[in-house]
């Protein structure tokens, strides 16, 4: 038997067997987003904090009804944030929305075009949050001192960009997150970027400890597929992780003894 | 009397708690948090809040996301 049970993944002291953490955001219905959150096997998933309707039917079916937070861990983002003071603020209305709930995921958006986040205005709001007693999880770019920086600052897992939110585009610069992940004392985590199955194998191959999706599961054809795709590859990348790869050679090396050839 | 309610002017009855405001929009129990006047309410005080002319009121809820 393989051991896999006691590989968990410990976030601010709370431990989960999944390692892919799933966005909410962009699916067809909440059906298909409670269908695609099973297939990806994930505990952890984020969510927006958002002005309700007013004047729309309220008995319409809410997030919460189909990913119920005593069954997953939600953790809400501040997505859409551009200032350290919109993103304070929308995680205090999150944190009453969940009754006290801590644990949040930090994003300060510095450009509309390309979503990078603003590192000053991340830093600012990270310092406030941990202040006022949130357990911080920090979407920034992929400098290894920045995020050494927001360790120091109490942050409880490092989420570096493997490329643009929502583009697709895959792990861009494995060396910068090879760096972060060996200094890192906290977790590590891809969010933003992930483009397919073998994108999110490749980020776990490298050390991070799991990995942060969303538009790479709602925006496949078959989302529900795609998610279990995920579930997969970030199983067999972090097995491969651990199981530790064999180094690279310019040149071939016979996998079949030499000696007792005929002829 | 008239308040700002999730960006929009709104006529509201003169003596009104956050409570019966919130049931009139169709949000009485349900999960939704509070903010008056960029001050977070909490759940416990919602009978109790008194709405004043003019306040600023943000009402919001999860929904899906990133």
């Amino acid at each position: 038997m393989i051991q896999t049970e006691n590989d968990t993944l410990v976030i601010a002291g709370r431990s989960f067997r999944s390692r892919l953490l799933t966005g909410t955001g962009k699916f067809k219905d909440l059906d298909e987003t409670r269908r695609a959150t099973e297939a990806a096997g994930a505990e952890i998933v984020t969510v927006a904090i958002r002005r309700t309707n007013i004047g729309q039917d309220p008995s319409q079916p809410n997030l919460l009804d189909v990913l119920p937070p005593d069954r997953y861990t939600i953790l809400p983002n501040t997505a859409g944030c551009y200032t350290a003071d919109d993103a304070v603020r929308t995680l205090q209305l999150a944190r009453e929305l969940l009754d006290g709930h801590k644990l949040v995921k930090l994003e300060v958006l510095g450009d509309q075009r390309t979503l990078f986040p603003d590192v000053v205005q991340t830093l600012e709001a990270a310092e406030r949050l941990v202040a006022d007693g949130f357990d911080v999880m920090v979407y920034t770019s992929d400098d290894p001192l920045l995020a050494r920086r927001l360790e120091q600052i109490g942050c409880v897992a490092i989420m570096p960009l493997a490329a643009p939110i929502g583009s697709g585009l895959g792990i861009q610069n494995r060396y910068n997150l090879l760096e972060i992940v060996e200094n890192a004392k906290v977790p590590v985590l891809v969010d933003a970027g992930v483009g397919t199955a073998s994108d999110a194998a490749i980020a776990m191959e490298l050390g991070c400890d799991g990995v942060l999706m969303n538009t790479a599961i709602a925006g496949a054809r078959d989302p529900v597929l795609m998610a279990h795709a995920m579930k997969l590859a970030i199983q067999a990348g972090r097995a491969a992780f651990r199981a530790g790869r064999i180094p690279r050679k310019r040149y071939a090396s016979a996998s079949s003894p030499i000696d007792g050839t005929i002829g | 009397m008239k308040i700002t309610l999730n960006g929009d002017c709104h006529d509201v009855a003169d003596t009104l708690t956050l409570e019966m405001l919130l049931q009139a929009n169709g949000f009485g129990g349900k999960r939704v948090a509070v903010e008056v006047n960029r001050q977070i309410i909490p759940r416990s005080m919602y009978s109790e809040h008194a709405i004043r002319t003019g306040d600023r009121i943000e009402i919001v809820h999860a929904i899906g996301g990133g």
